[in-house]
């Protein structure tokens, strides 16, 4: 792992409702550059909200959000431009199912990036080559199995050389068997030097991979720190009882 | 090898020859009920008392193959109005659809219209529109505006089903997952590009066989531009009727109309299994 450099993404007193419901409640956190976050925390803890409100694709309801020292939350800042540099990969991957594999990879550099796209189709082949879908690249995703359609996911995510990735729980919807060769290539993301910030339930994932682990509880960072810290002895009697029931499961 | 390589069991032989004699025997009888209703319809209407006079000033072949050039002619207005008129509601039904997708305050008075229009035109019965359109539009006598009966009664038609079509390609809009617009939109596209190349294309495919449908109503109602004297299949036939005092004209234009429409129905069909097939995660 390369070693982390000033933060590239941070939040301060993050808030989210959902009506009445309160799911973030002042969420300070910071990814530095080449630096891999792992949020972690039972459902409903807000991860996939906090990913959702970095990535511009909700409204904060309090707090800001700075990437590179701008923020943008701010409703003065182009919210699509904002958007170009950050990768987001889906739990249910969320590819365009009207559009080939490769032009789903494309797309973005094509209509969003003005890549030519000759240059970006070779580009996309290039990618598809090193996550082993090349074969599939003229295959519409619903002829790809879960981890291939993810992979193509992380594919198109990636195309863009985002600044920072967003990962929302990108294995939960895949079958056991699948979840593999997923994890290997975000491993293989983390290990280039990718900053990235990731929602899992992959607590063997978190630890081998993740510079920082944070456990989220009822919308606020309730501990944070190395894997070993985090995962291994918990100060909080909350982030206790959550990992004594992922042990319970045989998930660490 | 393989369990597959002997061949079905005796098992199973037994249950396909069990199912198709089953089948079969339903055949038949679906088969032998039709041939009974059909045969009662036609008995029933042969012998009632007034059918000699029906069939003379209904079904009258020499009547028909004497109209049928000037009500084939007259076809030909209506099927210009018709691919006309498609290409102009598929164009402004999209149209007024976007108008109403629009989010925000400040879309609200472009929104509160194309809410407003569609109420009114799928209200309005088609013949008072083009009563108020081909009578009252030219009574303005209005400079540059058209007085054909042909240019307004299309233009007529393409106001009413225009609403339809509109509410179709909204439907078909929001059935998109929003999902699919929160990956685009992550991508960085725009508004206007995820609605382009990411929501329209999966849209268009769900609503394209109720978008035949509404087609195959057109090309029937496309004949009601005759109350504007245009020429039309259904007034040309109107116009031998009043020289004969036979029906036999109308009975042909509705044949050739049904003739017309059977293609566009079965592919309609033929899309809508399709798509019912893909959508249960068949292949493409």
């Amino acid at each position: 792992m390369s070693a982390p450099g000033p933060a590239v993404l941070r939040c301060e007193n993050v808030v989210k409702i959902y009506s009445d419901l309160a799911v973030l409640r002042g969420v300070d956190l910071s990814v530095r550059e080449h630096e891999v976050v792992a949020l972690i925390g039972a459902s409903g803890s807000g991860k996939s909200t906090l990913l959702r409100c970095v990535g511009l694709l909700e409204t904060v309801d309090d707090g800001q959000v700075w990437l590179d020292d701008q923020d943008i939350t701010d409703p003065r800042v182009d919210a699509d431009l904002v958007r170009r540099r950050f990768g987001v990969v889906f739990q249910a991957y969320n590819l365009f199912p009207h559009m080939s594999v490769v032009d789903n990879i494309t797309l973005a550099p094509r209509v969003v990036h003005g890549v030519d796209p000759s240059v970006a189709r070779d580009e996309a082949m290039a990618l598809l080559d090193r996550i082993g879908l090349v074969d599939k690249a003229d295959s519409y995703p619903d002829k790809l199995s879960g981890g291939q359609q993810q992979r193509a996911a992380i594919a198109r995510a990636i195309a863009v050389r985002p600044r920072v990735l967003l990962l929302d729980e990108v294995t939960s919807a895949l079958d056991p068997e699948l979840v593999g060769e997923v994890l290997s290539l975000v491993r293989e993301l983390a290990g280039q030097g990718l900053t990235i910030l990731m929602a899992t339930h992959e607590m063997g994932f978190a630890k081998q991979v993740a510079d920082t682990v944070c456990f989220l509880d009822q919308g606020v960072v309730l501990e944070s720190g190395p894997p070993s810290q985090v995962l291994g002895a918990p100060v909080h009697a909350r982030t206790q009882q959550f990992l004594a029931r992922i042990v319970d499961a045989g998930r660490l | 090898m393989s369990v597959l390589d002997a061949g079905p069991s005796t098992v199973e032989l037994d249950r396909r020859a069990y199912r198709r004699s089953r089948a079969r025997r339903s055949t038949l009888g679906a088969l032998a009920s039709t041939l009974v209703f059909a045969l009662v319809a036609y008995l029933t209407i042969t012998n009632a008392p007034g059918w000699p006079r029906v069939r003379t000033t209904f079904f009258d072949l020499d009547i028909a193959r004497q109209s049928l050039r000037p009500v084939l002619a007259g076809l030909w207005v209506n099927l210009q109005v018709l691919v006309i008129g498609a290409v102009l509601v598929a164009v402004l039904g999209l149209g007024i659809a976007l108008l109403r997708t629009l989010r925000g305050p400040i879309f609200a008075p472009l929104r509160i219209v194309a809410t407003i229009y569609v109420d009114i035109f799928r209200g309005i019965p088609l013949i008072v529109v083009l009563y108020l359109v081909g009578f009252g539009v030219p009574a303005l006598r209005l400079e540059g505006v058209p007085t054909s009966g042909f240019v307004l009664g299309t233009a007529a038609v393409v106001l009413t089903y225009s609403a339809y079509v509109a509410e179709v390609f909204r439907a078909g809009i929001e059935s998109v997952h929003p999902s699919q617009v929160a990956a685009a939109r992550s991508l960085g596209l725009s508004h206007r590009q995820t609605t382009r190349l990411v929501v329209l294309p999966q849209a268009v495919r769900t609503v394209t066989p109720p978008l035949l449908n509404d087609f195959v109503a057109l090309q029937k109602d496309v004949g009601l531009i005759s109350v504007l004297t245009v020429t039309d299949a259904v007034r040309a036939s109107q116009i031998i009727v009043g020289q004969t005092f036979n029906f036999t004209p109308y009975v042909l234009a509705g044949l050739l109309f049904v003739l017309l429409a059977v293609p566009s129905a079965r592919l309609a069909d033929h899309l809508t299994v399709r798509a019912l097939r893909r959508q249960q995660g068949g292949g493409r």
